[in-house]
């Protein structure tokens, strides 16, 4: 399949990449960023604005995008899977992580 | 005019410098705001906004409130104020006309107990409000420099594309304007949770930075003494639907919009600037609380950048809608000013998009329309901070 879906990823260490335009499952999508690249087999369908891992994320582990922390994963997260508030949380604000 | 730097604007008594000549009908309690929403209908050339506040509040939020109407009436876009009251609130009609006046603009009382109701409030105000908007249509424009404006950088209905267009973009124009000699101001503190340690070493001094993290802990501790995750209210559900996914993504967005100046000082809410250059103003993410907030604080252009939509506008401040991609400029081109969408399409680049956005500033300071101004899209709210009694 194309190679030529438009995505995002705005610094090198960042672990999700934005796309462009709506994108299909099982596409391969090559993303680049300051001479990096990523080959990625998108797992499902990822809409306009999306993110999805250019690189596996651990449980737990921190998210960068920007090159800043934007959440963490509240599961593995495998290349190529979208990456949103169904694996991603917050860390900042968690009035209901208060014992 | 063939400098590019220069507008045409309305020189104040003090000194300040307008963008637009309103006579502003200023209702300082709920009460009488629909008489005041009446005396706009009568007379042209004046403007109003409804809102629910102005008595039974105390301390640091009666504070709040009552410097947001001063600033209101205070805003250099506006020619004169008639300030409306009922009589018996907290906020007193008079108290916030005398600190109007010391702008040296035209300011007068009318409080609907003392004209034996509505009906003789609306004839005294309209009365008032005749003799001002005439007087206010034989002011000559003068030729004014671009460092006379104070212009407010805001976000609203954002989205995944917001932190790489048109927050980019309106991050060059604030470059450009503090460059100018200008003032930016950048707010909404909610949506700075994540990005704050960007912003801090940007800080000009250390009092400054420090001011950063007061500012940022205090707003995420009202999260948290609610016990809630701030995300079940910011980002929105829109936000999320357009693909942010935590408050952290959507800061480090918004934040863009700073540019790169150092950061000057940090503001209260309604607080007048007190330095040139990038400062931050102490807002809730909250659009209409943040624009007030903004105006208040003597902006007397908003830029808003927006990916999912919005009509927001002042009833004293035009407010330049930016499109962060093309298909909800297309959609919503009634609202909607410019385009940052070219850059997602790699049609045209982020300083590119800059510059036309500084250009439209010239335009607008100059007296060109928005089409939040069009609409006559009034909007006005005040960020509480205490509650009422």
């Amino acid at each position: 399949m194309s190679t030529a879906f438009k995505t995002v990823m705005m610094k090198p260490n960042d672990k999700v990449a934005v796309a462009l335009e709506g994108i299909p499952a099982g596409s391969h999508v090559k993303v680049t960023c300051q001479g990096h690249s990523f080959d990625v087999e998108l797992k499902e369908k990822i809409e306009f604005g999306h993110k999805f891992a250019v690189k596996s994320i651990s449980k737990g582990e921190d998210i960068l995008k920007y090159g800043e922390v934007i959440g963490s994963a509240t599961t593995k997260i495998d290349i190529g899977e979208h990456v949103h508030i169904h694996n991603l949380e917050g860390k900042r604000g968690r009035g209901d992580k208060v014992e | 005019m063939s400098s590019g730097k220069k507008f045409w604007g309305y020189r104040r008594p003090n000194g300040q410098v307008g963008v637009r000549n309103h006579v502003l009908i200023l209702p300082t309690i709920t009460c009488a705001t629909q008489a005041a929403k009446q005396i706009t209908e009568l007379v042209q050339g004046t403007v109003s906004f409804i809102h629910q506040h102005g008595c039974a509040q105390v301390g640091v939020d009666y504070d709040q409130t009552f410097r947001t109407y001063v600033g209101m009436g205070a805003n250099p876009n506006v020619y004169g104020v008639v300030v409306l009251g009922l009589g018996c609130e907290t906020h007193q009609a008079r108290s916030v006309a005398g600190e109007i006046a010391k702008t040296g603009k035209p300011v007068e009382v009318v409080s609907i107990q003392d004209h034996n109701g509505t009906l003789g409030a609306i004839a005294e105000g309209s009365r008032i409000a005749v003799k001002m908007v005439q007087d206010a249509s034989a002011q000559m424009k003068e030729l004014c420099d671009l460092r006379e404006l104070i212009i407010g950088t805001e976000c609203g209905g954002s989205d995944a594309c917001s932190g790489l267009s048109a927050n980019p973009a309106v991050g060059v124009v604030s470059d450009m304007l503090v460059n100018h000699g200008g003032t930016a101001i950048l707010a909404e503190t909610t949506e700075l949770i994540g990005a704050e340690h960007l912003l801090a070493q940007r800080a000009v001094d250390d009092r400054t930075a420090k001011r950063v993290y007061e500012v940022i802990g205090a707003m995420e501790n009202r999260a948290i003494m609610m016990g809630v995750d701030i995300r079940t209210g910011n980002p929105s559900p829109g936000n999320i639907k357009g693909g942010l996914s935590s408050l952290e993504e959507k800061s480090l967005g918004a934040s863009n919009k700073s540019g790169s100046s150092p950061l000057q000082e940090v503001i209260d809410y309604a607080q007048v600037p007190s330095k040139k250059g990038l400062v931050w103003m102490d807002t809730p993410g909250h659009d209409i609380e943040q624009l007030t907030g903004m105006v208040a604080g003597g902006a007397q252009i908003v830029l808003f950048t927006t990916g999912r939509g919005t009509p927001t506008g002042s009833p004293i401040a035009p407010v330049i809608k930016i499109a962060t991609n093309t298909g909800i400029f297309e959609r919503m081109g009634d609202n909607i000013d410019l385009n940052a969408g070219t850059i997602i399409e790699g049609i045209e680049s982020i300083e590119s998009v800059g510059q036309h956005i500084f250009d439209e500033i010239e335009l607008v300071a100059s007296g060109k329309l928005t089409k939040a101004e069009i609409l006559k899209q009034y909007d006005f709210g005040i960020w509480r901070i205490g509650p009422t009694f």
